[in-house]
């Protein structure tokens, strides 16, 4: 057979292109419900990570079931919109552990890209935010996770960011990136890097948290740097400060209501300190 | 055919070694030696890839038109690297996110498109299979060495599991930090080189 004939080419190649594409989208759709579970997974053990970090009782160890701890640990999980309201809800996985619902990294970048139209002054796109927040109650003390997801010296860095109910005080932090320079940017993975995050606050300020060149000399609202790696530092500043500042209509609120429930507290303690007294002068006047 | 058989099995992973010898494969043997783990699967991969693609592309030899060879073992090989990182995916999500974009830059090894064109064209499925395994197995055995070395003395550790005491490092021991980065790699691959041209004097040129 001539196998250098122009129709015979053409045959071959269509034939070929076509058993190849078979095959890939036969291995594709078949495999994706084992990687979707991956990236699942590694998400709820991040997060998890985050919030368990300031805990003396729960730890997040290479054994550990993540998908069971997180289905006991949560108490809710939600998405919130640019302007601090709740924006839809998040499986918690509580009736069956398969069900539950995260934001992979993937998600977090779309809200990233959405950020950026925000920053060119498209401010209406505020309410299309679709922020995840997960709530888990550790040691009877309820925890909230936030993520953060920016660009980073040669790839995507995100993390997440655990901080008591109010949004101010950090419990935890944990972060991770795609591809940093080993040994430099890749630190920000690295223990001795996000465990300094624990005890620190986000500052009332414009500036909510510095990732600090030349050491943050025990400032609340800093850690210092990794060395030898200034870009990727940078970075990360920049996308902590991000996201907390979008976070901040949601946490704003909270500090509302807790205010105002402490001042109507107040209130109630003084009307009734009032008719207490009433009363005491009336027992006088009847007296 | 059996002494040939043989011959073809052992030639690459020696006296032949895609590496050492002909040079091939240098980028992701860089790249993904920093440790073990992930060489190991690394290797696993190629040895997987460069064996069933020549295995294929030598069953297919006799109906390759000769003018869009090169694309249709392209498409093979890429078909193969694509099957095997998804199946990393699914089943090593860790070690999957540690090899990253280099699972995907197999295809553009020189090793597999080379033994392809050099080897499976022209030879039967059985010593093209032999051949390509043999190929991979011989890049692996380098990444494996050069990880070893990278690994222990960049991070003190083989596999991830601690060789290098506490003790050593309270006496002022300390990893070193140009290990883990890729140049160091290449010195480490410089070094075997060196030692494989001493001990076969047939390679030096003179």
């Amino acid at each position: 057979m001539n196998t250098n004939g122009n129709t015979y080419t053409v045959i071959y190649s269509t034939v070929l292109v076509m058993v190849v594409a078979a095959v890939l989208a036969f291995a594709a759709s078949s495999l994706k419900p084992f990687q979707n579970e991956n990236v699942k997974k590694e998400t709820i053990t991040k997060v998890l990570m985050a919030a368990t970090a300031s805990s003396q009782s729960v730890a997040v160890t290479e054994d550990t079931d993540v998908m069971a701890l997180y289905a006991q640990k949560i108490e809710s999980a939600f998405f919130v919109d640019g302007n601090g309201k709740v924006a839809g809800q998040m499986n918690t996985g509580r009736d069956n552990i398969k069900d539950i619902q995260v934001a992979t990294t993937s998600d977090l970048k779309k809200q990233n890209d959405i950020f950026k139209q925000i920053e060119k002054g498209d401010s209406s796109l505020l309410e299309n935010l679709r922020l995840p927040v997960y709530i888990f109650d550790i040691d009877s003390q309820k925890v909230t996770v936030i993520p953060c997801y920016g660009a980073g010296l040669w790839g995507p860095i995100w993390g997440y960011i655990a901080v008591r109910e109010d949004g101010k005080e950090i419990l935890g932090a944990i972060f991770d990136h795609k591809g940093e320079t080993p040994g430099l940017g890749a630190k920000i993975a690295e223990e001795p890097f996000y465990s300094q995050f624990k005890g620190k606050v986000f500052s009332d300020g414009a500036k909510k948290f510095s990732v600090v060149k030349g050491g943050a000399k025990g400032a609340e609202d800093g850690v210092d740097a990794v060395s030898g790696a200034t870009i990727t530092s940078q970075a990360l500043d920049v996308t902590i400060n991000t996201w907390v500042r979008y976070y901040e209509p949601y946490f704003a609120g909270i500090r509302q209501a807790a205010a105002e429930a402490a001042q109507a507290l107040e209130a109630e303690a003084e009307t009734s300190e009032a008719e207490a007294s009433e009363e005491e002068t009336g027992v006088e006047a009847v007296k | 055919m059996k002494d040939n058989l043989k011959e073809t099995l052992l030639q690459p992973i020696f006296k032949g070694n895609p590496i050492t010898v002909l040079v091939l494969g240098i980028c992701s043997s860089l790249a993904v030696t920093v440790q073990l783990k992930g060489a190991f699967v690394m290797a696993l991969s190629v040895i997987i890839v460069t064996g069933l693609s020549s295995l294929i592309v030598s069953l297919m030899r006799n109906s390759i038109p000769n003018r869009i060879r090169i694309i249709v073992q392209l498409v093979v090989v890429a078909m193969m690297v694509i099957l095997v990182d998804q199946v990393l995916k699914a089943f090593s999500y860790s070690v999957s996110k540690t090899l990253s974009v280099y699972i995907g830059l197999i295809i553009t090894n020189c090793i597999v498109m080379g033994r392809i064109e050099a080897f499976a064209l022209g030879n039967k499925p059985l010593p093209s299979l032999l051949d390509g395994l043999a190929n991979g197995a011989g890049y692996g055995m380098i990444l494996i060495i050069v990880a070893f070395f990278r690994e222990l003395l960049g991070s003190g550790t083989l596999f991830g599991f601690r060789i290098i005491p506490q003790a050593v490092y309270d006496a002022g021991y300390m990893n070193n930090g140009l290990m883990i980065l890729p140049p160091m790699a290449l010195i480490i691959l410089g070094c075997i080189i060196w030692i494989q041209r001493s001990i076969q004097k047939d390679l030096q040129e003179k």
